[in-house]
């Protein structure tokens, strides 16, 4: 697979003698562009440590790792600078939006385009492009605090997909919102990841959206497995 | 890029211009305390410039006449007056009191000067009302700084002034306005005893067999005579004639008259390095103990607010914000922290702090220049903590789990 997300063997060791911990026991995972795949598994099962690896954040202790082509870990770093890896190649977004709360909306999503140099009429013009397929360009003048959950998610996603990753991590995205609000950000993300051509991995526990996922990974004590999903209908 | 650290001051800026307001606050009595130091300075030259003198004749070996008592005879100045280099001499005495008018009374310094004209040293050399005393005795020019006004009565000891002068800026080193008044006037102020003590060295003059003789009439007369006047004064100012070396006069007065004498420069050094290097050493601990407060709340302030952003610090690290742009935010929140305390400061310490300190308080340029730099180097030092609070911040924590 050239691009999305392949992932071969991923292990993580935390501590070292009787005290260590195997959180990863050697993952193998594989997602599309264009697809949204789900990752579910229980507390303290890895799916926390697969996120962070994943997302460049820890060093994994063994595997390999390929993001949107490029190949990033093999027994090691393959990129110098993590950073710029997160900021041009990864999307995130959290279980709460974690906006930024002296920016406005339109800064807190155009915000990354600037850190990486682009100039920012094109990156707000990035972010507005997103808020219309959103539908929150109403509130993009508005602060973080005068929008509601669901709005703060959807710009939160914006923020996610404004870079135009290869790879986007979702860490428990719904776990704020009612039924209906995170059937719609999962709906979203669909939609997103089918326009921009970009792999998906949504972190769950939320029993509400795991049957719309058409693959799931499952992951416990350190190993996932996959499992074809239902791929409900959002109607 | 949009300044991040601009951004959130204008997100919360009624708070962040309050921090800034109570750190002015300080930064004004810091400001105050160097102007309170630069005034004493200028009050000891400004003692030198108005005494209109060259060098200063005191008593040997002494630092007189302000550092330290110092008495000669009052008619040393005919002898100094014919040497070579010199122009002209006055007698002076200068003596600390407390001045009554009415009910209440002032701390002055009864500065007693010769007979003569605007320009004798020891004159003041201006005033901004009046005239100059022009009777041998009973009249006064007082500085405006002691609250007297033309015409007020003053008591200094037993006998009554009338203010026919004012001037500006005419006070001691220690900042007490000066009080002009004829030197025999001034002279019997310093040494004047009261009756009962008067009468008593009388009696025991006429009880001392070596001064009552019977074969010596009138000997006991001389000798209560002599007591009862003072011949002393405490300086003798000198201004030189144009072409002369102030120290090859002083050298030359020193010389043949075995008296100390001292220039410009060293009665400067006396006054500064001496007589107030106590004060100013103590001014100096607290300007440094205010500083060492100052970089105290702003470290403070600056850690409270970036503690109070590690989640999004976090964030912005997760998302691949660089180092230096997470420190670029805190230290220009910090230096904008100082920019607003040094313009509240500084406009506290002029408008409001200055005009009500008893003291001369001289802010200078200088010192606000040198001021405003070192506000800033505090508030960059001040970041430090938070900054390296902000590095440790591991994006992870963003990520929950």
């Amino acid at each position: 697979m050239g691009k999305g997300i392949l992932i071969e063997g991923l292990k993580k060791r935390y501590g070292s003698g009787d005290t260590a911990v195997d959180a990863l026991k050697g993952v193998d995972m594989q997602v599309a562009p264009g697809e949204v795949v789900g990752l579910v598994g229980p507390s303290g099962s890895g799916k926390s440590t697969l996120l962070k690896a994943l997302g460049a954040v820890i060093e994994p202790t063994g595997g390999r790792m390929t993001l949107g082509g490029e190949v990033i870990y093999d027994n090691g770093w393959k990129v110098k600078d993590l950073r710029a890896l997160r900021r041009d190649k990864i999307g995130f977004i959290f279980q709460a939006p974690y906006l930024i709360p002296f920016l406005d909306v339109t800064d807190n999503v155009a915000l990354l385009p600037m850190l990486a140099g682009i100039p920012n009429a094109e990156a707000r013009k990035r972010a507005v492009e997103l808020f219309k397929a959103l539908d929150v360009e109403p509130r993009a003048k508005a602060m973080p605090s005068q929008l509601s959950g669901g709005e703060q998610q959807r710009v939160a996603i914006a923020r996610g997909l404004v870079n135009r990753p290869p790879v986007i991590l979702a860490d428990e995205p719904t776990a704020p919102l009612d039924s209906e609000r995170a059937l719609a950000v999962i709906r979203m993300l669909n939609d997103m990841a089918r326009k921009f051509e970009t792999a998906i991995i949504v972190v769950t526990h939320d029993e509400k959206i795991i049957p719309t996922f058409k693959r799931i990974y499952h992951i416990r004590d350190g190993v996932t497995y996959e499992e074809a999903g239902e791929g409900r209908s959002f109607d | 890029m949009i300044s991040l650290a601009g951004r959130d001051i204008m997100h919360a800026w009624g708070k962040f211009v309050f921090t800034g307001v109570g750190l002015g606050l300080l930064i004004g009595i810091t400001l105050s305390m160097a102007g309170i130091y630069r005034g004493m300075v200028d009050d000891a030259k400004v003692l030198l410039d108005n005494s209109s003198a060259d060098l200063w004749v005191v008593q040997k070996d002494t630092l007189g006449p302000y550092a330290e008592p110092s008495s000669i005879y009052d008619d040393t100045w005919r002898s100094i007056r014919g040497m070579p280099g010199v122009a002209r001499t006055a007698n002076v005495t200068y003596l600390t009191m407390q001045v009554r008018q009415g009910e209440h009374d002032v701390r002055t310094m009864v500065t007693g000067v010769t007979a003569g004209e605007p320009g004798t040293p020891g004159w003041p050399p201006y005033l901004v009302a009046g005239r100059q005393i022009t009777r041998g005795h009973y009249e006064a020019v007082a500085d405006i700084a002691s609250g007297f006004a033309l015409g007020d009565r003053l008591q200094i000891r037993r006998n009554h002034y009338t203010v026919v002068g004012l001037t500006r800026r005419m006070v001691s080193s220690g900042g007490d306005p000066m009080v002009f008044i004829p030197l025999k006037d001034a002279q019997e102020a310093q040494f004047l005893k009261d009756n009962d003590a008067i009468h008593q060295q009388q009696r025991r003059t006429a009880a001392n067999p070596a001064f009552n003789r019977p074969q010596v009439p009138g000997l006991l007369d001389a000798v209560i005579a002599s007591q009862s006047i003072n011949p002393y004064v405490n300086a003798v100012l000198v201004q030189i004639e144009s072409g002369h070396r102030a120290e090859d006069v002083a050298e030359s007065i020193r010389r043949w008259k075995r008296l100390t004498v001292y220039t410009r420069s060293q009665m400067e050094e006396i006054l500064v390095g001496k007589l107030i290097a106590t004060a100013a050493k103590q001014i100096f601990m607290f300007l440094v103990i205010l500083s060492v407060v100052s970089s105290a709340i702003v470290a403070f302030i600056i850690y409270t607010l970036t503690l109070g952003k590690i989640r999004e610090i976090a964030v912005l690290k997760l998302i691949g914000t660089k180092n230096r742009t997470i420190v670029a935010l805190i230290m220009q929140q910090s230096i904008a922290l100082g920019v607003i305390g040094f313009v509240v400061g500084k406009i506290t310490a002029t408008l409001l702090m200055a005009p009500i300190f008893p003291k001369y308080v001289l802010l200078e340029p200088l010192d606000s220049i040198i001021g405003f730099f070192a506000v800033m180097v505090i508030c960059i030092l001040a970041s430090i903590i938070a900054i390296r609070a902000a590095l440790k911040v591991d994006p992870a924590e963003a990520i929950g789990g």
